[in-house]
């Protein structure tokens, strides 16, 4: 068994009183693809929102190569290796699409990526880099915001559903691309509501059902039946 | 040609109604913080100079090099340990704030200054002036000041549009919470920012007080003209910010030049023009 590069230990989430998770526990191994996967308001944006740091958490509910850093601020769980694509894509509006890539590579965090190698994995983003990222596509618009979270050349890259709002040979083109992304050493939480295209990418497949994990493992061995209990509650 | 003249005078003279109001926009646009104690601070900067020509035997222009730093190190000091905490989504706790701060400024002025009004002394330079053409000739100083604000403001634009920390500036002004997981620290980037702004009020208010007399109580009356010419410039583009700062000038030597008591009331027209004509400024902020 390798040593798990992320573990969340029963983490707890509020919005002011409201519980939005409860005592959620997973681990994610080097190299590997996840998929956290739920209904609307199940808490899967909030899973993420607390792993990267920008929802309040107990400091012993995030551990990160073997370090507590549920008490770091999100700017500073960057610099740990952690990187997340927000849900809605949110680039920058003021700024170009180069300028949001160079943005999310402001840390200089060593590792593979750069701004010619995240060209090279979207070709189609190097043609519009000085194009203002208000005036690209979506599809466009979500491989620039996995291209910014990239660019801090994170260890592990959480991807906030990717498909929301794109046509579906766009989220497949998308989705062909992460396994360049693991290639290079980054391992993957990715949120889904399209439960094909995540189990389909991913090895490890967690099922939240308001708030609490209703299933966990490989995404091979579960049936639809028994995803679909644990999606919609039985 | 007198009012040539006039237009020439008030164009000057908006070039440093432009210095005040770069600094409250680029406040107001990274972090939505009305600065009330912005004026009081270009009068803080004066004072600031005031003693050290008087410890230094300084030529006024030449203080400028030390104060800036100082008013720059106060600005992050001043963000990072009182504004950071009033800064978010409702607009209404800084500018209590910075008004409770412009009262400090105010009356601390007061009790170390008195309320004599002063005056800094740059020597020769003040009085020189050279003929542009036939009847009309340039004050040495305003065109020292005028040149000055355009260098200053290029700069800010250069710096907000052209450097890496002016990406930074602007992508916490368009989203805080997902510049956080760019690995940006909003304390630290707010600081920056006001930091810059006072820096930028160091200059502008060594410069004013070398043209016009000064008082502890004089402060309000700078953040207006700041306010105004920021509202006729719009938030789009620094050079509004001039341009808006012109436009007051032109109105005010134009207004004075038809009635002495009408100057102040010509720019607050002008400006009152503007808010009804095209309350968005005339170089707007793009909207994404």
């Amino acid at each position: 068994m390798p040593e798990p590069l992320l573990e969340v230990c029963a983490l707890d989430a509020y919005y002011g009183d409201f519980q939005a998770l409860f005592s959620v526990s997973l681990a994610v191994e080097p190299g590997e693809v996840v998929a956290v996967i739920g209904a609307n308001g199940a808490g899967k944006s909030t899973l993420l929102n607390c792993i990267a740091g920008t929802i309040k958490r107990r400091c012993d509910a995030i551990v990160l190569g073997g370090q507590a850093i549920g008490d770091l601020p999100a700017h500073a769980v960057v610099a740990r290796g952690i990187a997340l694509v927000p849900e809605g894509r949110r680039l920058f509006p003021s700024l170009s699409l180069e300028e949001n890539l160079l943005i999310g590579g402001q840390l200089g965090r060593p590792g593979p990526w750069n701004l010619a190698r995240i060209y090279s994995l979207f070709p189609a983003l190097s043609e519009r880099r000085h194009v203002p990222s208000t005036a690209l596509s979506g599809g466009e618009q979500q491989m620039a915001a996995i291209g910014r979270a990239l660019m801090s050349n994170p260890s592990l890259l959480l991807c906030d559903e990717l498909s929301l709002g794109l046509a579906p040979i766009v989220v497949r083109d998308l989705y062909a691309r992460l396994p360049a992304i693991v290639a290079e050493g980054s391992s993957l939480i990715i949120v889904e509501q399209d439960i094909a295209a995540a189990l389909a990418a991913a090895k490890d497949v967690f099922c939240l059902q308001e708030g609490r994990l209703a299933l966990a493992g490989p995404s091979a061995a579960l049936s639809r039946e028994a995803i679909s209990a644990a999606y919609f509650g039985a | 040609m007198i009012w040539l003249n006039i237009i020439i005078q008030g164009v000057l003279t908006g070039g440093l109604y432009a210095m005040f109001a770069a600094g409250l926009a680029l406040i107001f646009g990274v972090m939505r913080l009305v600065n009330i104690a912005h004026g009081d601070l270009i009068v803080l900067a004066a004072y600031l100079a005031l003693v050290t020509i008087d410890a230094l035997a300084l030529n006024p222009l030449a203080a400028i090099v030390i104060v800036a730093p100082v008013t720059g190190a106060i600005g992050y000091a001043l963000q990072r340990g009182l504004l950071n905490r009033t800064v978010g989504d409702d607009l209404l706790p800084p500018l209590l704030v910075t008004f409770g701060l412009s009262v400090i400024i105010q009356n601390g002025l007061l009790e170390l200054f008195t309320a004599d009004s002063r005056r800094l002394s740059a020597g020769a330079i003040e009085v020189a002036s050279f003929p542009l053409i036939e009847g009309i000739s340039i004050g040495v100083l305003p065109l020292v000041q005028f040149i000055a604000a355009i260098v200053i403001i290029g700069g800010l634009q250069i710096l907000f549009y052209r450097s890496a920390m002016g990406r930074a500036l602007r992508a916490t002004a368009d989203d805080p919470s997902v510049a956080q997981l760019m690995g940006l620290d909003n304390r630290h980037v707010f600081a920056l920012a006001m930091a810059i702004s006072l820096a930028v009020v160091a200059v502008a208010g060594v410069l004013i007080a070398i043209r016009t007399n000064f008082d502890p109580a004089l402060g309000p009356a700078r953040l207006i003209y700041g306010f105004e010419a920021v509202i006729i410039g719009g938030l789009g583009s620094m050079w509004g910010t001039l341009v808006g700062g012109i436009v007051l000038g032109v109105a005010q030597a134009v207004g004075a030049q038809i009635n002495p008591g009408w100057q102040l009331l010509a720019g607050h027209l002008a400006f009152l023009a503007v808010l009804a004509v095209r309350p968005q400024g005339l170089f707007p902020k793009v909207q994404g």
